[in-house]
């Protein structure tokens, strides 16, 4: 905000009129703080022609990861990725949305089959050569968490990025140990207004990954494009077993608006049931506090995967404990403290990201 | 070919005298295999291994069902028949005991001859610790033909290469001497 | 040098001689001193460009080795029986991607009920993974058979496994010659260039292949499956040139020219079988055919092994339940229309000794001409007499109180 003082009037307020800094792409600010997305140059490792749903948060949120990583690593990177929704719509033989080189085996050994590629870049001194393994919340939490615990406790040299939609996706949308209470799934389903998930919880996959005690641990969303860049670039400055999970709404299972991927993912963040945290060798050195507390409901009620909380009559016991849920994690993460100082008409990005200068133009 | 069985309880190094001895007879240009019995055993529990020997190459591993020699490293397990059973006729039981042994054995292996030796003494005394096997092949080669017993003693400094190895050694020769004073046995003077 | 190894060690040595960039085992009996002879080389510096990986099941090995090999690296794993069955869907994975790698399967039973002891079930119940699959007789062919596994590995770019009898190889303490690191580098040099995990060149490896595809993917898996049977000789023949040692073909025959009978067998049971046929009567002209190569299936061998016989009598180290077989289903189809007759005789099942007495027994039956199509050859008859007769009894009682 400007005034001019050399006038004797009272100073008119200049607005911008520019898009806040959760957008990938903002002119006016410095080039270096742009997201990797804003880059007409980005690497594209994930590029298009694939045939995910529309508005697919999943999509979004793996070429945002492929292309921070692919920046972090000079391009020196390659990709296992487990069997689901991601390898399904990327690789339609003879056609290939990878330009990275890309390797799919299994369902449940994604974690296993990069730690296999990362010991023979090791042992053949193409160390250099970084690993990102992918993988779904199903993959990943449930066939696959032999080999994910594994990954960890050896600590291979890989960064693990779980998206997870919390369900079985590709097959027909059922339940995974990701679920959240309450959510209707193919195989949660409602029958008579009543049904869905029960009620008890998801599985904990951030802390599960911190109680391994491996370097970084992290959880991101499609609503913060810099942030999911940021702890990419962060992940990827590390060596070891490196863990993200990203929670990327899902339209089609979620029963959602298509264009409303990023905007859940919002208020999945700013309700408290999807903390943003990094960890360190096991603790946790960051949250995001909440900006714009939101009550439960008000990122319930767009998903009809959850409607019959709400008809044909409102199940306020289920929502009761729902909200506690979130007040709870609220609590153990401390996200509605108020030490930062906010700017609400300017907000920078985390001060961490000129700190790496890693993965920016 | 000499088909030997090694009887013992596990942890007693029952595997460990077997190869030695395939070891000692391979060290003389003879060829020997060595077999454990296999199983999920816990210590104390009772093991065999099995030892073929033979001047032509061994194409069989089908396990030693009627032994010439039968080694028995621990003499709690007699009272078992499986452990006598097979014994060829003109055969020889080797006990390691520092006791006469009970009539039920001597008549369970009449026709074959019988020998002890005080090998856990023997090995107690040289080693510091009770471990028969190497003792128990002294004796055999000073009442058998099978292995010489400077065989036995290069097998021991190959395989049981360590603190215990002079002590080993001594517990070969120990045994050998003792034991050929005992019955002038049938050592060999020479490989054939 | 002829040296006095345990099978195991001679394994784990000759597979050091093929220098393994990634190794990753789970343990498993009777495979365990394979591994923990290579790790202990790996970690006192014997093995260096070699990296040893502790993972968490059988699934986590070969998955691992499916990553390493699609980086390049030469890689291997041994298992036995449930690991075996356990890693199954990475198994046939790695077969489908084409991608070359050895492993070591130490035939042990499979469960229900649980036995640690040795039958051929394992490799069997996998015959038709896509493994080129290799059987040996005894613990020399086994080293010769793991250094031409890596090079036909290579060749053929699919993962190639060698079968040994679980303890009565990996556990015999005998003799075996080991070759030189320079007469391995001779029969295994660099592996060939192909498409990797590299970001110099990037493809995508395990694409979604759909109906309009899939025959044709899966036809030219098989025509590259069987021309394993064109290069495995001519890879022996090479390791025979580095080695002066006559290496394992595809079958080895003993006594088989001018037989009446020939009696087919794969590993361990092999030896026994030779002795045992030196002491019959030479009148019975009983001839011995051991399968090196099951996988593929050497046909036209078997067939040319067989020519004189009348009677083909296959020995079946593990039992397909339902169909008299595995082994002796491929020996009957290779020889149909040719009419002879194929006899199914197992025996050996779950670790029970094969004995020359057993085998003396069976040829004895052959030789009274008394061998039926399917023979269970060293089966107590009292007690499954006993227990078919007591649920026969149970049956007709309820069937009794029902009406």
């Amino acid at each position: 905000m400007t005034a001019d003082t050399t006038s004797g009037t009272a100073p008119e307020p200049v607005r911008f009129l520019q898009v806040g800094s959760l957008a990938a792409g903002n002119r006016l600010v410095d080039l270096s703080l742009r997201a990797v997305q804003a880059d007409p140059d980005r690497p594209s490792g994930l590029t298009k022609g694939h045939r995910a749903c529309r508005g697919c948060g999943e999509a979004l949120a793996a070429r945002v990861v492929l292309d921070a990583a692919s920046r972090a690593s000079d391009g020196r990177l390659v990709t296992v990725n487990a069997t689901g929704c991601l390898e399904v719509f990327t690789s339609p033989y003879p056609e290939s949305a990878w330009k990275v080189p890309w390797l799919h085996s299994l369902f449940g050994n994604a974690p296993a089959v990069a730690s296999g590629v990362a010991a023979a870049l090791h042992v053949t001194g193409r160390a250099d050569v970084r690993v990102l393994a992918q993988g779904g919340d199903g993959g990943t939490l449930d066939i696959g968490f032999g080999t994910l615990s594994g990954m960890f406790e050896r600590n291979d040299d890989v960064l693990y990025v779980c998206y997870d939609n919390q369900a079985y996706m590709n097959t027909g949308v059922q339940r995974s140990g990701a679920t959240p209470p309450a959510a209707r799934t193919a195989t949660t389903p409602v029958v008579h207004g009543h049904g869905g998930k029960d009620m008890r919880p998801a599985k904990d996959a951030p802390r599960i990954a911190m109680a391994h005690g491996i370097p970084y641990v992290a959880t991101a969303t499609v609503a913060d494009l810099h942030d999911l860049e940021a702890k990419v670039t962060r992940a990827m400055g590390l060596h070891g077993a490196r863990y993200l999970h990203v929670l990327v709404p899902c339209p089609l299972g979620w029963g959602s608006a298509s264009d409303e991927a990023v905007r859940l993912a919002r208020l999945a963040t700013q309700t408290g049931l999807f903390p943003l945290l990094e960890a360190v060798d096991g603790d946790v050195v960051a949250t995001t506090p909440i900006r714009h507390r939101e009550p439960v409901e008000a990122y319930l009620r767009p998903q009809r995967r959850f409607a019959h909380l709400f008809a044909p009559e409102r199940d306020e016991q289920v929502l009761a404990a729902i909200q506690a849920d979130a007040d709870r994690t609220i609590a153990r993460y401390r996200l509605d403290r108020d030490d930062d100082a906010p700017d609400d008409d300017f907000d920078l990005p985390d001060d961490d990201l000129a700190d790496t200068g890693g993965g920016l133009p | 070919m000499v088909d030997v069985r090694i009887h013992g309880r596990g942890g007693q190094g029952v595997v460990t005298t077997a190869e030695v001895l395939a070891l000692a007879c391979f060290v003389e240009g003879r060829h020997a295999q060595a077999v454990p019995s296999f199983g999920s055993e816990r210590t104390g529990a009772p093991v065999a291994a099995f030892v073929r020997v033979s001047d032509q190459p061994i194409r069989s591993h089908d396990p030693v069902e009627e032994p010439d020699i039968v080694v028995v490293q621990d003499a709690t397990l007699l009272s078992l028949p499986s452990v006598v059973a097979g014994l060829r006729p003109g055969g020889r039981l080797l006990v390691n005991t520092h006791r006469s042994l009970p009539a039920a054995v001597l008549a369970a292996t009449a026709g074959r001859t019988v020998t002890t030796v005080s090998a856990s003494a023997i090995a107690t005394r040289c080693v510091g610790r009770d471990v028969p096997g190497p003792a128990m092949l002294g004796a055999l080669a000073a009442v058998t033909g099978v292995v010489l017993v400077d065989s036995v003693i290069a097998a021991v400094q190959d395989r049981l290469a360590g603190r215990s190895t002079a002590g080993n050694v001594a517990a070969v020769t120990e045994a050998f001497e003792t034991t050929l004073a005992a019955v002038g046995g049938e050592a060999r003077a020479s490989a054939t | 040098m002829r040296q006095q190894r345990e099978g195991s060690q001679a394994v784990a040595e000759a597979v050091a001689l093929c220098r393994p960039d990634v190794v990753s085992a789970y343990p498993i009996s009777p495979q365990t001193h394979i591994v923990e002879h290579l790790s202990r080389l790996v970690l006192s510096g014997s093995l260096p460009g070699c990296t040893y990986l502790n993972v968490e099941s059988e699934f986590a090995s070969m998955s691992t080795l499916i990553g390493a090999s699609a980086t390049g690296a030469r890689s291997y794993t041994a298992t036995a029986s449930q690991g075996l069955l356990f890693m199954a869907e990475a198994v046939f994975n790695a077969a489908g991607l084409g991608l070359p790698m050895v492993m070591t399967v130490a035939n042990r039973a499979i469960g229900a009920p649980i036995n640690i002891w040795n039958d051929q079930g394992d490799s069997m119940a996998m015959r038709d993974c896509g493994w080129v699959q290799l059987y040996a007789a005894d613990n020399q062919e086994a080293v010769d058979l793991h250094v031409m596994a890596f090079r036909l590995a290579d060749e053929l770019e699919l993962p190639v496994m060698v079968c040994m009898d679980g303890f009565v190889l990996t556990h015999a303490f005998e003799e075996v010659e080991l070759p030189t690191q320079e007469q391995v580098d001779a029969v295994l040099p660099p592996p060939p260039t192909r498409p990797v995990l590299d970001p110099a060149a990037p493809v995508t490896i395990g694409a979604m292949v759909g109906p309009e595809a899939y025959t044709e993917v899966r036809y030219l898996a098989d025509r590259r499956h069987r021309d394993a049977l064109r290069l495995l000789p001519l890879v022996a023949a090479d390791y025979a040139r580095a080695t002066g040692r006559d290496a394992a073909g595809l079958v080895r025959t003993y006594s088989c020219e001018g037989a009446d009978t020939v009696v087919v067998a794969l590993g361990s049971v092999l030896g026994t079988l030779s002795d045992v046929v030196d002491q019959r009567d030479v009148g019975e002209r009983v001839g011995v055919l051991g399968l090196t190569c099951y996988r593929p299936f050497p046909a036209d061998a078997v067939r040319a092994a067989v020519r004189s016989a009348r009677r083909i009598v296959v020995v079946e180290r593990s039992l397909a339940l339902g169909e008299d077989g595995p082994v002796a289903a491929d020996v009957a189809r290779a020889l149909a229309g040719s009419g002879r007759s194929v006899s199914t005789v197992v025996c050996g099942l779950g670790g029970r000794p094969v004995t020359s007495a057993v085998l003396h027994r069976l040829l004895d039956r052959v030789a009274r001409d008394d061998l039926p199509q399917r023979l269970f050859l060293d089966l107590d008859r009292d007690v499954v007499d006993r227990e078919m007769q007591r649920t026969a009894a149970l049956a007709r009682r309820a069937e009794e109180v029902r009406s």
